[in-house]
């Protein structure tokens, strides 16, 4: 292809950009630096640092660092069983494993508050088993469940693809050299496998810190993250400034952590979706 | 002779329903260089992951000076590998990767930084600490492969064609270099090829192998001079595979032509297989020749030419001179008895010449 084609062919693409992100971007911070009169002023880019928005914050980040977590100890032994458990065909078993992804993300979390509410389905059972009741919904605890739920997929990904590309004589030099399981994990498999865990924290954690309908729905309205807050700026308060204000600030959040993981994640070249 | 130090005792080896090694024996010395050779498929990496420790064997025992380790994991053996693809640890640089298994071990630092540069010098790569598997060139690589197992002075080191993702310039030059180490080092070499050259250039002992099933143990001299069936005969190097029959000790009766040889003990009129080197088979003037016979092909391959003789004895013989023969030349042809080497019938199907269709293809 010549070089005019190539141009000829970005336009759309081109467009795109302006149109969605930098046009949006633009008034976004537009917004953030002004007041409802049009005039600048920092005060909704340092909102965040009232107490509320604060606490708020310090919830998404908590939570999303919990589920990440979460999503991590759950996604790498998982990879490691499948490794060396030699499956002719782990593609299927990814397959069973994203399956959950392709049922609408609402209805998934809606099936999270039937399991866990008051009067809900693991409730029930309990009560027939005489176990005791759990009370768990409309807590964090919930919001953790419903985004481990929602965002393992992306963490089992990218986790599964890096473990599975390392390669059996690696591991075996390990051994040849006289590496035990242990040193084997910690020498040779997790380090291998950093790019891939990068990947999926930078998948899981940025989502779940821009988070609000799961915490609409397994926090009953009770638990603000900093996304609800936003939100409800937009449309509810309908004050646009302010929401502004506070989306820009957990941009730059979000840009810090994926700077922090995505450093790993940029030399993970099996990285497939 | 030095002693047994590796036995392979009654050794046999399926996968699923594949019959890969089948109640094999093996034992190789101290010190020495041990090259299993065979074509693709026959099962040399299977022996040595079992001799490292990285397939149990379904029956039998492998023992080290003596002591059984059958049921010893890798780490737990007093020998390393090198892999046919290096398996360098891509996140560690050179120094960290030949460090492994000494800091394994809790060796000081200043003896692991001893170490590195001692092996580093060895194999001929001083300076490279600080580089990364990936900047390295496969040569390179393997070099590194090398120096990280013998840092931890084994008795044995173990490799697995490692020598087959090189190109032929480098890989005639490692093996210079890998026998210049075995002598430095002093300690055992099993080696696992599927080149026949390569074996006969480095070997002590070569063990030849066909279908899981040992054909001949011997000095690379031995197994080219007397191959002992026409497997090994054929795939060691090129040769003139004839049917014959032993008329009597030291008579092979050759498409009617009887041929003097130095061959006894075998039945009378007993079938047998001939070989004759190309190199052996002598052409000259159609009067001293002991049979005659008419250049039906010739090519030049460099120290020698190629020649086809089709005879007046009904077999076509393939030749290798430095005299050129012209294309429909009638040339007489001689064998000195020294170079007929008389060998049984196959008895199995391992023991017949190669045929293309049972290699399997390479992973
Ligand atoms: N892990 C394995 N699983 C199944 N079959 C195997 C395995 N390893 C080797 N084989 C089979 O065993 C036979 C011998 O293999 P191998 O020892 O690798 O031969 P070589 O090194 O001589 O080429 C081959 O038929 C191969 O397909
Ligand atoms: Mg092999």
């Amino acid at each position: 292809m010549n070089k005019n084609r190539v141009q000829v062919l970005s336009i759309p693409y081109i467009l795109w950009v302006i149109g969605f992100t930098v046009i949006p971007l633009i008034f976004v911070v537009a917004k953030a630096a002004t007041n409802a009169e049009g005039d600048f002023t920092f005060e909704y880019l340092l909102a965040i640092f009232d107490p509320v928005h604060r606490k708020a914050l310090l919830l998404s980040v908590c939570l999303a660092f919990i589920s990440s977590v979460i999503c991590v100890l759950i996604s790498y032994p998982a990879a490691l069983i499948l490794k060396s458990a030699k499956f002719k065909d782990t593609k299927i078993i990814m397959f069973i494993m994203i399956l959950p992804m392709w049922m609408n993300f609402i209805l998934r979390i809606l099936a999270i508050q039937l399991l866990i509410s008051k009067n809900g389905v693991i409730n029930h059972l309990l009560s027939v088993l005489h176990l005791g009741q759990i009370d768990i919904i409309n807590t964090p605890i919930a919001i953790v469940i419903g985004m481990v739920y929602d965002y393992l997929p992306y963490m089992l990904l990218p986790v599964l693809n890096c473990v599975l590309a390392i390669p059996d004589d690696i591991i075996e030099a390990g051994k040849d050299l006289g590496a035990g399981k242990f040193h084997v994990l910690t020498k040779i498999l997790i380090p291998l496998s950093l790019s891939g865990i990068g990947s999926g924290i930078t998948m899981v954690f940025v989502p779940s810190m821009t988070e609000f309908v799961i915490a609409n729905i397994l926090g009953g309205g009770k638990i603000q993250l900093l996304g609800n807050i936003i939100e409800q700026e937009f449309s509810v308060s309908m004050n646009w400034n302010l929401g502004s204000g506070l989306s820009l600030t957990l941009m730059i959040f979000v840009l810090i952590t994926t700077l922090l993981f995505g450093r790993n994640s940029a030399n993970n070249r099996n990285f497939v979706l | 002779m030095s002693k047994k130090l590796i036995e392979l005792k009654n050794i046999s080896k399926s996968f699923g329903s594949n019959l890969v090694l089948d109640e094999l024996d093996l034992y190789i010395r101290e010190n020495e260089f041990v090259t299993l050779l065979g074509p693709s498929g026959c099962g040399k990496t299977t022996i040595l992951r079992i001799i490292g420790g990285f397939e149990t064997p379904d029956i039998g025992s492998v023992y080290f000076d003596g002591v059984d380790i059958t049921k010893l994991s890798p780490n737990e053996r007093q020998l390393n590998t090198v892999f046919q693809k290096y398996a360098l640890f891509t996140h560690m640089t050179v120094a960290e990767n030949i460090a492994f298994g000494l800091r394994l071990k809790k060796k000081s630092d200043s003896y692991i930084k001893d170490k590195i540069k001692y092996a580093l010098d060895l194999v001929n790569l001083p300076g490279y600490e600080d580089r990364y598997p990936d900047s390295l060139s496969g040569g390179q690589q393997q070099r590194i492969a090398i120096a990280r197992a013998i840092v931890n002075e084994p008795k044995v080191l173990l490799l697995d064609e490692p020598l087959g993702a090189l190109d032929l310039k480098l890989r005639q030059e490692m093996q210079y270099e890998l026998i210049r180490l075995k002598n430095e080092l002093g300690i055992t070499f099993i080696y696992v090829t599927h080149d026949q050259e390569e074996a006969l250039t480095m070997s002590d002992t070569i063990v030849v192998m066909n279908q899981g099933y040992i054909q001949q143990i011997g000095t690379p001299e031995s197994i080219y001079n007397e191959p002992t069936n026409a497997f090994v005969a054929d795939f060691i190097g090129e040769s003139n595979i004839i049917d014959g029959i032993m008329v009597r000790d030291r008579l092979v009766n050759i498409g009617g032509l009887d041929f003097e040889c130095v061959d006894e003990g075998f039945g009378k009129n007993e079938p047998v297989d001939v070989v004759i080197r190309p190199e052996d088979v002598e052409l000259g003037s159609p009067e001293g020749g002991h049979t005659t016979g008419t250049v039906t092909s010739i090519i030049f391959k460099g120290v020698h030419y190629e020649i086809q003789v089709e005879s007046a004895i009904g077999i076509n013989f393939m030749v290798q001179t430095t005299q050129n023969f012209p294309v429909g030349s009638f040339v007489g042809i001689n064998v000195i008895p020294d170079n007929f080497q008389i060998m049984h019938k196959p008895q199995s199907e391992d023991e017949e010449i190669l045929n293309i269709e049972d290699i399997p293809l390479k992973e």
